[in-house]
């Protein structure tokens, strides 16, 4: 009989298993640099390079394409254009509109037109710009305002409705009008996209990819090389950050890294520089919204009416469940009482954007925010309290999709941050303090975010995961969720040791991999530990329970009376190690491998309607921000941030707070300081981290207060916990609206002004110009 | 021809000239350091450089994808994996630090901050008993240039004090002794066609500028380089400026600054604390640390950039710049004389900048920099104003951003005057507005846009008399700068 392997558990004493503010699974990898990212991979002499020759041109029929200088180019191995491509030529995500390589017609600037593989990263960069490509230029629409009036759109609009929101809005005692440019944003993940393909011995292809989607680069890897889906392989071990960049949007590195190798029967790496990036990946959409609403004289709204539009790009990718988002976000956390609620997708040619953290959710809630503070302004009332009456509450707690609001979280959670900030006593002190500070105005602002968890698309809503348990009693557990930071693999670790109450360096996370456990969902919609969780938990159930009636059959005990303690197990009056209790059931023959299995219960919606309960549950939190405003220059600094966050009951503390301070800090800089800019011939200006400026460390507020609400999920999800990945990015929103507030505070807070996004100095300065303007019309008047 | 990356030479000498730090590194599979950028912006290249000056030994941290390699030649650079061979079986303090307070979450930025955190601590043992607040200011400007997109940086914040706390082992550098000739220019890389020269001295310099007529000049090289990181661009030959005695030396006496044209702005920064605070306080706000402890002020300059920001500073103070030739000629003119156009200057292609001169007495004067940006860290201004008060009541004006050079005011300058109240009387600053109005007409851009501009050259100058008239007075948000 074979030996087996000993027992090296040590410590049976740090279990930190779920609950534990266990640190990061690969945080000792990270700060040595031994955490390897693709391109850190070995490079042998055989590895080539990839890199795009890209449209210059808007919108234009493709005339004549001059390769010959490109294929003499140093290095170069192979070059291809779209008639090479074997299979599928589209790598459109849900309905096409994405050509791998452009035909005869381009549709954006940055477009790829033809692809270079060579024996270096540089020699492929030079050789792409030797290409000569002629052009006939054909019309392009650029904006949002252009398309809505072209009805150029990528899918037909759709609608929320609720009760008759004419009727009430124009019965209200008070009606209001408003319009807000919401702008986009680049996710700036430090890692950018990456793959590398492996052509093996099959005919088949190995690609390792920086994808938070592996089942969709398996299949459509699959479909470019006209292969059947079982000679794809997609791994992903970690991303450098993802935020929703890296779902759709890593495919066509992927497609293009294994269609080269396919050809030249090598090892291809295809890795985009950052300004390739930058111009040929999407973005958050830019959003027009306009509404019209009426409320009474408590600000208390009775009916909303909103239109929101949001720039999509050459073609629908995401943008079918992103706008569908906007739109279930468009009331945030408030209710509308009737309302209703359309979503437009146009079609520009520009970049196809794609999911960004929040997927449209944030674009939505600004509309529902500027609303709340509007409302406020125009009946003199502290925009919290107008927040207060219009929460969802008992009595008011119906969306305008028709999904019942059933666990109150804010009413409380947004009193209670209000008291441990000292909201009242410090608005009183600034609304002082800026009347006698001619050139710094203070401004103050708590804002909830109510966010809906489940994959709109219902059939995503499922997950995988594969456990084994080696006979020394070590677990390797494989899920279809993949790393970007945010800790799932941490999370999932903690998940499987807790389940047998083992220490969790006796459970490892294998990387994420098609063949492991197939048919993935992206690892996005902040569900990932929901569902990978749950089915982890599932596997980890279906072998408890063979162990369970082993034990009961083997030391003749009750199946309940199997019992695991640190590290240990007790068997009626039997104790030994987990290690050693695995043993006995391996030489029993008791199948020590499992696959688990979730999907999300009760949810459903019908996009007929515009009605149903899309949502699992909500995750909810709010935020206070202080700021001060330079009234000369529009200048602004973020003095103090108070959060108070529902996670549920949380997993793992650290890795929460972790998620919700960078995501309110992503929030912020998309509302502040990173400004996406095209000229008027549809070509990106913010294409450089020299010109698009995410936050740096300074720019996080000097007093900021991070706090869990300590409140269990009221519906069963793992370990009654909530998702979290999303949620806090819309936390941001409250330094907007104190901007906007200080801006304000020149009116004495009777006027709300415009103020776009992203809130530069110069919006902010504009802003404060039209409260002067409206300051001399008082005058004059 | 080698430097020492975590005490092991590596050979350059067959290196093509234009080969970065990083992309050596990486040949080397040290692949700790990583790209994000390749432009010198997010840090995650960050590796330190050791330099030896007689007994002592300073660390910096640079960015590696912008850097030379050849240009550091004879330098210890430790990575993060040297970092963590030299302590372990531990982890760095810096390293520990992040561990402990979850200051990494996808990680791909981490090696950059923990080498940003490590060169600090390395640099400043002084900050371990340091009060909160000061070991809290040192790590951000320690981490200026390091960009996370992930944990919003609280943590690493609370990471870096933490590690100024805890106590570390000393590194140990192999030193290279072999001592260069002294009157020899070393030649960093020589093959074929390619060449880096490192002249010693300004006689050196002049003849490889002979030798070598189309050569590119570079001292930091945090812009030249990215036209090889960013327009992948060959550059062949380089002659750099960083080893020139007369040109790192900064001088004063009882008449005059003078300050060489390829002294580092953190050397500045410690060199002009006490006689220029409002430019070193600017300083802090140009480019990153990583950048600062690379880039000069005589790059800032010559680079004729209109958005720079040292030149306004230096336009509204009549700086004098001194000029050399290949031949040896020497020739001095007012920065106000240097700017011709767009990125055009009045040096001639076998010229050199050697110093910038400023007079006691300008130094003197009240100063008030304004530099507006959509970013206060690390970004490139929409509009930058310099203003200056003479000992004659007089207001110098000089601005960036706002045309096709740095520009200063003559014609707005003569409207203004003190009065006897020692204030600029309300409707001469009016006037002055409007007359900005009529000399400026600036561009949009990716930064600003040209009404915003305008709109901000005015209102800085009102700012500017406001405060250069009440000294205790600071109107605006950020005024620990």
């Amino acid at each position: 009989m074979r030996k087996l392997v000993e027992s090296e558990i040590t410590n049976r004493n740090s279990i930190n298993g779920v609950g534990s503010s266990l640190q990061h699974e690969s945080a000792i990898k990270h700060v040595t640099g031994r955490a390897q990212y693709i391109d850190d991979l070995p490079q042998s002499n055989q590895l080539l390079h990839v890199a795009t020759g890209k449209s210059s041109q808007a919108h234009a029929k493709i005339t004549a394409i001059n390769l010959d200088a490109v294929r003499k180019a140093p290095g170069v191995v192979d070059v291809i254009v779209q008639a090479d491509i074997p299979g599928h030529v589209d790598v459109g995500p849900v309905y096409g509109g994405d050509p791998l390589l452009a035909g005869d017609t381009v549709v954006f600037v940055g477009q790829p037109i033809f692809a270079v593989a060579a024996t270096s990263f540089e020699a492929a960069q030079r050789a792409v710009r030797l290409a000569n490509i002629d052009y006939q230029p054909l019309p392009p629409i650029l904006t949002i305002d252009d398309a809505l009036n072209a009805e150029s759109f990528v899918l037909p609009p759709h609608q929320h409705l609720q009760g008759d929101p004419d009727a009430a809005i124009d019965a209200a005692p008070h009606q209001i009008e408003g319009e807000i440019y919401v702008r986009g944003q680049e996710h700036f993940y430090l890692e950018g996209q990456i793959s590398q393909a492996w052509p093996n011995e099959d005919g088949g292809i190995h690609v390792i990819s920086s994808t938070q989607h592996p089942t969709e680069i398996q299949k459509l890897v699959a479909e470019v090389l006209a292969l059947p889906l079982h000679q794809v392989v997609a791994e992903v071990r970690r991303m450098g950050g993802g935020f929703g960049g890296k779902e759709s949007q890593a495919a066509p590195l992927a497609c293009m890294a294994a269609l080269f190798a396919s050809r030249q029967q090598r090892p291809v790496r295809y890795r985009m520089p950052r300004q390739d990036d930058m111009i040929q990946t999407g973005k958050r959409h830019d959003f027009k919204n306009r509404w019209r609403a009426g409320f009474n004289d408590d600000g208390r709204l009775l009916g909303v009416d909103m239109l929101l539009a949001g720039k999509c790009g050459c073609s629908p990718d995401l943008s079918e469940g992103i706008v569908d988002r906007a739109m279930f976000h468009a009331s945030n956390a408030y209710s509308f009482n009737s309302a209703r609620v359309v979503g437009v997708r146009c079609k520009t040619n520009t970049v196809s954007n794609t999911a960004f953290r929040g997927f449209g959710g944030p674009k939505g809630m600004m509309a529902a925010e500027t609303l709340m503070d509007d409302v406020a302004r125009a009946l003199g009332k502290d925009p919290l309290d107008v927040r207060l009456i219009n929460l969802y509450q008992p009595g008011q707690d119906i969306t305008p999709y028709g999904q019942q609001v059933s666990q109150h979280v804010l009413p409380d959670l947004m009193r209670k941050l209000a008291d441990d900030a000292d909201y009242r006593s410090r608005r009183q002190s600034i609304t002082e303090f800026n009347q006698q500070s001619p050139f710094v105005k203070k401004g103050l602002a708590l804002t909830p975010v109510q966010f809906g968890i489940s994959f709109t698309a219902k059939h995503l809503n499922q997950a995988g995961a594969l456990l084994h348990i080696y006979t020394d009693g070590t677990m390797l557990i494989s899920h279809g969720g993949t790393e970007m930071g945010q800790g799932l693999y941490t999370k999932i670790q903690q998940i499987v040791a807790t389940a047998f109450d083992v220490p969790v360096s006796m459970v490892k996370v294998s990387s994420t991999r098609t063949d492991k456990v197939p048919n993935t969902s992206p690892t996005a919609a902040s569900s990932g530990t929901d569902l990978n969780g749950m089915a982890a938990l599932d596997a980890c159930n279906q072998i408890k329970k063979r162990l369970a009636q082993f034990a009961a059959g083997h030391f003749n005990i009750a199946d309940y009376e199997l019992q695991y303690h640190k590290g240990s197990i007790s068997a009626g009056d039997q104790q030994m190690s987990f290690a050693e209790f695995i043993q006995l059931a391996y030489m029993n023959r008791i199948s020590l491998a499992a696959s688990g299995f979730y999907r999300t219960p009760k949810i459903h919606y019908d996009k007929k309607t515009g009605q149903g309960q899309p949502f699992f549950y909500y995750a909810n939190g709010a935020a206070v921000a202080e700021v001060c405003i330079d009234v000369l220059t529009g200048e602004y600094k973020v003095e103090r941030v108070d959060i108070l966050h529902d996670v549920g009951k949380s997993l793992n503390p650290a890795i929460d707070i972790g998620q919700i301070e960078g995501g309110f800090v992503q929030g912020m800089g998309w509302l502040t300081t990173e400004e996406l800019l095209w000229d008027d011939q549809g070509q990106i200006l913010s294409n450089s981290p020299a010109n698009y400026k995410i936050p740096t460390a300074f720019d996080v507020p000097y007093q900021f207060n991070v706090a869990l609400y300590p409140q269990d999920n009221k519906v069963d999800t793992i370990h009654l916990s909530k998702a979290v990945g999303e949620p806090p990015l819309m936390l941001g929103i409250a330094v907007w609206a104190a901007l906007r507030d200080a801006i304000s505070s020149t009116t004495d807070y009777r006027f709300s002004p415009r103020l776009d996004t992203p809130a530069t100095p110069e919006r902010v300065y504009w802003a404060l110009q039209q409260c002067a303007d409206y300051q001399h019309q008082q005058e004059a008047s | 021809m080698a430097l020492y990356i975590n005490n092991e030479a590596i050979d350059i000498q067959q290196v093509p000239a234009d080969t970065s730090l990083l992309q050596l590194l990486r040949q080397q599979q040290l692949t700790g350091t990583k790209e994000g950028c390749a432009s010198g912006d997010c840090g995650a290249c960050t590796v330190m450089v050791v330099e030896s000056s007689g007994q002592s030994l300073t660390a910096k941290a640079i960015n590696s994808c912008i850097c030379p390699a050849a240009s550091l030649e004879n330098h210890y650079i430790m990575t993060v994996e040297g970092l963590t061979a030299q302590q372990a079986p531990t982890l760095h303090p810096a390293q520990r630090a992040m561990v402990e307070c979850h200051g990494s979450q996808c990680g791909f930025c981490t090696p950059g901050f923990v080498m940003s955190l490590a060169a600090l601590k390395q640099a400043r043992p002084d900050l371990a008993t340091a009060q909160v607040e000061h070991q809290r200011q040192a790590v951000l400007d320690a981490i200026s240039g390091n960009l996370c997109r992930c944990t919003g940086y609280r943590p690493i914040v609370e990471a870096g004090c933490q590690s100024l706390k805890i106590p570390a082992q000393s590194f140990s550098f192999v030193h290279n002794n072999e001592s260069t000739a002294p009157c020899s220019s070393t030649t960093t890389v020589q093959k074929a066609d390619q060449i880096y020269l490192k002249p010693k001295n300004e006689k050196q310099l002049q003849q490889a500028i002979s030798d070598y007529p189309s050569a590119r000049l570079i001292a930091g090289g945090t812009d030249l380089m990215l036209e090889v990181t960013q327009q992948y661009q060959t550059i062949n030959q380089f002659i750099d400026l960083s080893d020139v005695d007369e040109l790192t030396q900064t001088s004063i006496d009882d008449d005059s600054l003078l300050i060489g044209a390829a002294v580092t702005y953190s050397d500045l920064e410690r060199q002009l604390a006490d006689i220029a605070p409002e430019f070193v306080a600017l300083l802090h706000r140009l480019g990153s640390r990583q950048i600062r402890n690379r880039a000069t002020l005589g790059g800032n300059i010559c680079n004729a950039s209109p958005i720079a920001d040292s030149p306004p500073f230096l336009l509204a103070l009549d700086a004098i710049l001194h000029l050399a030739s290949s031949t040896g000629q020497r020739r001095s003119v007012a920065l106000s004389e240097f700017y011709l156009g767009y990125k055009q200057t009045a040096m001639a292609s076998d010229e050199y900048l050697t110093s910038i001169e400023i007079s006691r007495s300008a130094l003197r004067q009240p100063v008030k920099l304004y530099k507006v940006s959509k970013r206060y860290e690390d970004d490139i201004s929409a509009v930058m104003g310099a203003f200056s008060l003479t000992a004659q009541g007089k207001l110098t004006i000089a601005f960036g951003g706002m045309a096709a050079t740095p520009i200063r005011m003559n014609d707005t300058e003569q409207l203004l005057q003190l009065d006897i109240n020692g204030e600029f009387a309300e409707q001469a600053i009016t006037k002055a507005m409007a007359s900005l109005a009529d000399e400026l007409t600036p561009l949009s851009d990716v930064r600003a846009s040209a009404a915003y501009r305008s709109q901000m050259a005015g209102n800085l100058l009102r700012k500017a008399c406001i405060e250069l008239c009440q000294p205790d007075l600071s109107i605006g948000v950020f005024t620990d700068a």
